[in-house]
């Protein structure tokens, strides 16, 4: 498909690879070039994926815009891209994401470097989401954690440098399982294939596993997505990281890369052992909920408002699994819905919480008192975010929440019922903290918040476009995640005694 | 006058040519010191340019000698006693390499100490040829030589640097361990021999394959295998017999130090190879266990107490340690098919990881002689406080080769430690691949304290002091670290050329 057309998925990847490379050779006494190449190339990149969301084919079952070629012949390894209906939004939504935080978010010191690792980390993103080859794969979900860890321990608060590092010896301890899982995965499949190769189109049609050796290989891959996403009890690390990093650190960590573990666990855990995943669902699903409920009763309790955000992620993140393992069409595209609802929702808040701390200089609730008052168009667009987070109707997080409870309630009834709490939690922690911060009379150190400027408007606009657009409208989104799943469904089906429920399969647009 | 028959002693045939690689070293290293001692100092530069010009030529001739060997198949050569296989032509290539890059950074290090002469560049040009000696042996009396010739070498080199006392205690630290151990491996070619009848690596493969096993004398022949392994396991520093390591690393001059790890290291593993792979292959059943524990200590070991070091170079030798641990690994699945006419992807991996981490470890070194400036002793952790503020394109190239130890994407230790890896995981070795990756885990929480301590550590008023000292630096240093720098890259991103090459290493000569 696309052959021999423009490579647009390889220039995702280059456009801000070229734009690190840029800014290394700018000078680096006049960090406003620095700063417009970097915008610019973040900017072009994502010009390139709405140009890729256009042409892409809505109802198309497999892979668009492939391009593949071989790299490391011995290995079987090649330089292999391609999008589909799960990967397109997480793509456009990474690029979008980027710009916006460079746009909102200021560094203060070291513009040169700090953007030579945001656009690095924009590549290993883009290409983490775009791979279909293992090797490929890996090699960007490593590699992001060189920017992140850098971002974290260089711009980020008081704490920085122990939570970058607690952030990357989790991920990398979760990463050296999946090392090994992807090499095991390769030659145990090697007979059933016929050669060795990395490809992953090809392992997940023809890899033909023993059921516990699948299960142990599917284990491997879980560990580091569980590390990634963050499943409960392995989010240790995520309230450090958070809260530590810059503004922009946070938007981008929340944003899309925690959605990395969830799309690796659609898209290689299922994908390559059904089997396994079929087998281990209860346990993801119990995880999944425990997830829900746990990090909203701690978000609930906690006085830092960014800490607060961040424990919101693991309950919102709970949901996404509990609908990737509850194995409905519904569920499924729920989740992946959900990822970009989050993306967008908690990218949006943390923008928003940097900013209060930009003109308080702290994020203690207890801090903050009646800002409202001082500064109403902040106050509401805080307001539409949060409510957007929270999942009330006619706002994107209600459809994506939505979809995953009716799914799955069809196929883990019970799970679904406690998980249906975590929505009213949520409530609960993100209104109470709004009264707390927002209402009230401002005393002396708040009467003079500053309120929003156009620059921050200007940022803030396109998230509540987008909150807005797709909680009224998710009809053209749902058209080319739906397809995806369904084959993604078909695959799970063919290799397990599983079923999906016939309401699930009639569609959703009816 | 009792008169007795005349007796002629025919020496074997020599063919001068193929062994050209080492013969070009060792002329070079007479003539450096013959003509070094009759002229004048030469102008700067002039040792270390003769000095790379003849291991270059020796590369260059193993390579010629590659192609030979490629079309005419592995031989022997001097009536047996040298082998001429493409696993020696590689190790060869590996050593020049490390000579090359070493001696550059000799020059600028010997500038600053007021130490220039030909001695060191001698010494390390017969120190490599010992080295090619120990890894072409086919006879493990010639092997015993070599050993002898490197070794003898480095204890000089070790002490080298004449004002400083550390420096002698580093000398004589190894020099009694190293004899001590050297003992050791001359036993057990002793008990071989015994036990074999010869030392002739061809001639003990045949007696053990002709031979009735109940015939044999096995305890014999077990016991000097494992003193062997004990004198061999002491030149590779893998713990258990690592504890001189990081005494004597730190203590000689930082060149040497690099010389000791990349060279000395490479050579003691295609001994190791020779002994265990080609000698021994018949009783692998036993040795195998002893290299797995091998391995299993020497990757704790190395990355767990380097994370408690507060010296640089400290902390290199225990890094050092981990790496071996991984060289280990794959000459543990090396063993599986060893003797085997297909003998697996080990060997390879071997010879790959080799090469990669001589370049690495080189670079790191060459970065901390440079930056440790006159004295040699500034090699404390917090030395390194605002490295990257004083010199940042050092700190860069530092940064490259830790991230390459680490085993980051995109530079040669990542393909390194996937090789093997995937070597291990082919012969289902999986405990021993997920226990080597999750020590990397640790051992890259080492190298980030150094990348911390450079980029986020603000500099304290020693550090600020050594600053203000003699910055120059002359070409030499910084071209060989740019070259390494080059080379980890590079191989991280197109890998395939070295892959094809060390595919070959599996044809020994018998």
């Amino acid at each position: 498909m696309n052959e021999g057309s423009f490579p647009i998925l390889t220039a995702l990847i280059a456009t801000p690879l070229a734009g690190a490379v840029l800014v290394m050779l700018a000078n680096a006494r006049r960090p406003e070039i620095a700063k417009l190449v970097g915008l610019l190339t973040s900017v072009a990149t994502a010009a390139l994926s709405v140009w890729l969301l256009a042409s892409f084919e809505s109802g198309a079952e497999s892979y668009q815009f492939v391009s593949k070629h071989p790299w490391i012949e011995q290995w079987g390894i090649s330089w292999h891209l391609g999008v589909d209906g799960i990967s397109l939004f997480l793509v456009v939504l990474t690029a979008v994401l980027f710009p916006l935080s460079l746009l909102g978010a200021d560094p203060h010191h070291g513009h040169k470097q700090y953007l030579v690792w945001m656009l690095i980390l924009e590549a290993g993103v883009m290409g983490s989401f775009l791979s279909l080859d293992l090797f490929v794969f890996f090699l960007f979900f490593e590699v992001v954690l060189v920017p992140m860890y850098f971002l974290i321990g260089g711009w980020g608060y008081e704490d920085r440098v122990h939570a970058a590092l607690k952030f990357f010896l989790y991920t990398a301890g979760g990463s050296a399982f999946m090392f090994v899982g992807i090499i095991a995965t390769v030659y145990l499949a090697r007979d059933s294939v016929g050669e060795i190769t990395f490809d992953l189109v090809r392992l997940s049609e023809d890899a033909d596993f023993a059921t516990s050796t699948g299960r142990w290989l599917f284990f491997a891959f879980a560990v580091a997505f569980a590390v990634k996403v963050p499943i409960f009890p392995l989010h240790t690390w995520l309230p450090d990281a958070h809260t530590q990093a810059p503004t922009a650190g946070s938007v981008v960590l929340a944003g899309v890369m925690l959605k990395l573990g969830t799309y690796g666990l659609l898209r290689f855990g299922l994908g390559l052992f059904p089997e396994a995943a079929y087998w281990a669902r209860p346990l993801l699903l119990t995880l999944g909920v425990v997830g829900i409920i746990y990090g909203a009763m701690v978000a609930t309790m906690q006085k830092d408002l960014k800490r607060l955000v961040a424990y919101s992620s693991i309950a919102h993140l709970g949901f996404i699994i509990l609908g990737t393992f509850a194995f409905t069409s519904q569920s499924m595209s729920g989740s992946v819905l959900q990822m970009i609802n989050h993306g967008v929702s908690t990218g949006a808040l943390f923008l928003l919480v940097g900013w209060i701390y930009e003109r308080r200089k702290t994020r203690l609730i207890a801090e903050l008192r009646g800002i409202q008052q001082v500064a109403p168009i902040f106050a509401a667009g805080f307001m539409v975010v949060m409510l957007s987070s929270i999942g009330v109707p006619g706002l994107n997080g209600f459809v994506g929440e939505y979809l995953v409870l009716i799914g799955s309630f069809l196929t883990a009834r019970w799970w679904t019922v406690v998980a249906a709490a975590g929505v009213i939690l949520a409530a609960v922690y993100l209104l109470w903290a709004y009264q707390r911060v927002f209402h009230g009379e401002p005393d002396d150190a708040n009467r003079t918040f500053k309120e929003l400027t156009l620059r921050e408007g200007m940022v803030l606009l396109p998230f509540i476009g987008l909150i807005v657009f797709c909680g009224v409208y998710p009809k053209p989104m749902l058209d080319r995640i739906e397809p995806s799943i369904a084959e993604l469904i078909e695959h799970v089906e063919e290799n397990t005694d599983f079923v999906s429920p016939e309401p699930a399969r009639a569609g959703i647009d009816e | 006058m009792i008169a007795q028959p005349v007796s002629t002693f025919t020496g074997p045939e020599i063919d001068w040519y193929a062994l050209s690689p080492l013969l070009v070293l060792v002329a070079a290293a007479v003539a450096l010191l013959v003509a070094g001692a009759l002229t004048p100092p030469w102008p700067k530069g002039g040792y270390a340019i003769v000095t790379v010009g003849a291991a270059t030529a020796s590369a260059v001739l193993a390579i010629i000698q590659w192609q030979n060997i490629s079309d005419d198949g592995p031989s022997t050569l001097v009536a047996g006693a040298v082998s001429f296989d493409l696993s020696a032509m590689f190790f060869t290539i590996t050593i020049c390499v490390a000579v090359a890059l070493v001696a550059l950074l000799t020059d600028d290090f010997l500038r600053r100490q007021a130490l220039d002469g030909p001695e060191f560049y001698a010494l390390y040009l017969v120190a490599a040829a010992g080295g090619i000696v120990m890894a072409s042996a086919n006879d493990l009396i010639v092997l015993f030589l070599g050993v002898e010739t490197l070794s003898l070498a480095l204890y000089v080199l070790a002490a080298a640097d004449r004002r400083r006392s550390k420096s002698q205690e580093s000398g004589l630290k190894y020099f009694v361990l190293g004899s001590f151990s050297s003992a050791f491996l001359l036993y057990g070619i002793a008990l071989v021999y015994g036990a074999t009848g010869s030392t002739n690596i061809t001639r003990v493969v045949v007696y053990l394959q002709e031979s009735v096993p109940l015939e044999r004398f096995d305890a014999l022949l077990l016991t000097g295998v494992a003193l062997m392994m004990v004198g061999l396991a002491f030149k590779i520093a893998a713990a258990p017999f690592h504890v001189w390591t990081p005494d004597v690393y730190e203590g000689a001059p930082s060149p040497v130090s690099a010389f000791m790890a990349s060279a000395g290291k490479v050579a003691a593993f295609g001994a190791l190879v020779r002994v265990l792979i080609v000698a021994l292959p018949f009783y692998r059943e036993d040795w195998q266990p002893v290299v797995w524990v091998l391995a299993l200590v020497s990757l704790v070991v190395g990355s767990v107490l380097a994370v408690v070091q507060t010296n640089v170079k400290r902390l290199l030798a225990y890094s050092s340690i981990n790496h071996v641990g991984f060289v280990l690994v794959g000459i543990e699945s090396a063993a599986h098919r060893a003797g085997a006419v297909d003998s697996g992807p080990g060997v390879p991996s071997v010879g790959v990881y080799l090469l990669a981490y001589t370049v690495m470890v080189i670079g790191s070194f060459g970065v901390v002689a440079i930056a440790s400036r006159s004295g040699d002793d500034a090699t404390s952790l917090d030395s390194f406080r605002g490295f990257a503020t004083r010199r940042p394109v050092l700190a860069v190239a530092f940064t490259v080769f830790l991230l390459a130890q680490a085993g980051v994407p995109f530079t040669s230790g990542f393909i390194a430690k996937f090789g093997v890896v995937q070597a291990a995981v082919e012969e289902r070795s999986y405990a021993i691949a997920l226990i080597a990756m999750l020590t990397s885990v640790v051992a890259a929480f080492l190298y980030l304290r150094i990348i911390v301590t450079m980029w986020m550590s603000e500099p304290d008023d020693a550090s600020v002091e050594l600053a203000g000292a003699g910055t120059s630096n002359s070409w030499t240093g910084t071209l060989s670290i740019g070259l390494a720098a080059g080379f980890t890259v590079a191989v991280g991103i197109v890998p395939g050329w070295l892959l094809d090459a060390a595919d070959d290493l599996t044809q020994f000569a018998r």
